[in-house]
């Protein structure tokens, strides 16, 4: 296999990270919901908490964007 | 592979283009770019945006309403997060999250309908890299300033044992000077992964139409479909990002401030 063709499965490879911060989004947002319909008079307060959670979750699945953009344009 | 005229580049919305050449200094170009023209456009649309919604009535009017709302929003996103004393990044923290919200809706007008074609600045690193390093900044400058060689306990949790502190300090100190690249990268690459998203899907429509009717209506329509959908998806993120870029701006100047 040449360098070339690596670098394209491992760019393909990197989009699992992806699909994985798609389930930690999820989840951030699914369990807010969940407590949320439980104690509804609480959860307006919490919106930064929550927002907090998902940039932190979104940001680990960006990272797989760029390692595959890093692997196709750069290195 | 499919023959070059078909194939449609994603990428080349990105491309920062020169409009006008102006001087040089050193080797350097300086050059009034597609990059550049969009941000003045982004600054003269807040600009008259906040102009027609300051004239103060007591009954106010809908644009008011409009301003206010977002002027009220962005107050209550500082006085949750920073607490006592953060009145005063109040001016910084607002101008930031409502440039960032302006570019980004500028960015998904359609535009390109009449030969004018939209620029998102803010899916360009060297954008969102200085506005993360301008917050950055005053986190450094305000934390050094108040706190002196104190600033430094930000590193240590309160309760920490005395043999983990080494090893504490080094982690902390990694994870806060990580910062400002999260920052930047978070909006650039939302912005730009959105767009390219959309791009590629256009690219489909295209294709799929130009080889024929039965392909363009088993492949074309239903991507146009989603195209409509994540447009509207686009827009949802657009907002959530410069609202994050804001939060989390307003969270480290906490930091700053009050150390814990």
């Amino acid at each position: 296999m040449d360098a070339e063709a690596a670098k394209l499965i491992g760019a393909g490879l990197a989009a699992i990270g992806a699909g994985m911060a798609a389930i930690g989004v999820g989840s951030v947002f699914g369990n807010f919901l969940q407590s949320a319909l439980r104690n509804p008079g609480a959860a307006d307060s919490q919106q930064g908490r929550l927002f907090i959670g998902f940039a932190a979750a979104e940001l680990l699945g960006l990272l797989a964007f760029v390692v595959a953009m890093i692997l196709i344009f750069v290195a | 592979m499919a023959e070059e005229s078909t194939a449609i580049d994603p990428m080349h919305q990105f491309q920062v283009q020169t409009i006008a050449d102006l001087f040089t200094i050193g080797d350097t170009q300086i050059a009034f770019t597609n990059s550049a023209a969009w941000m003045v456009a982004t600054v003269v649309a807040l600009w008259l945006f906040m102009l027609g919604g300051m004239k103060q009535a007591v009954v106010p009017g809908r644009w008011q309403m409009m301003v206010e709302g977002f002027t009220g929003f962005v107050t209550k996103l500082v006085d949750e997060n920073i607490g006592k004393g953060g009145r005063k990044y109040l001016p910084y923290i607002f101008s930031l999250f409502m440039f960032i919200l302006f570019a980004n809706l500028l960015g998904m007008l359609p535009l390109g309908l009449v030969g004018l074609h939209p620029f998102t600045f803010t899916s360009h690193f060297t954008v969102t890299g200085v506005l993360a390093i301008m917050s950055f900044s005053i986190v450094l400058i305000v934390g050094f300033w108040k706190h002196g060689l104190k600033f430094f306990s930000l590193f240590v949790p309160h309760g920490t044992p005395v043999p983990m502190i080494p090893l504490i300090f080094f982690i902390e100190l990694i994870s806060f000077a990580f910062r400002p690249f999260s920052l930047g990268l978070r909006l650039f690459v939302a912005m730009t992964a959105g767009h390219i998203l959309l791009k590629v899907l256009a690219g489909f429509v295209i294709n799929s139409t130009n080889a024929g009717a039965l392909w363009g209506g088993v492949v074309g329509i239903p991507s146009f479909a989603l195209m409509v959908g994540i447009s509207a998806l686009e827009v949802l993120v657009a907002g959530i990002q410069a609202y994050v870029f804001a939060l989390l701006t307003s969270l480290y100047i906490h930091d700053a401030e009050h150390l814990h």
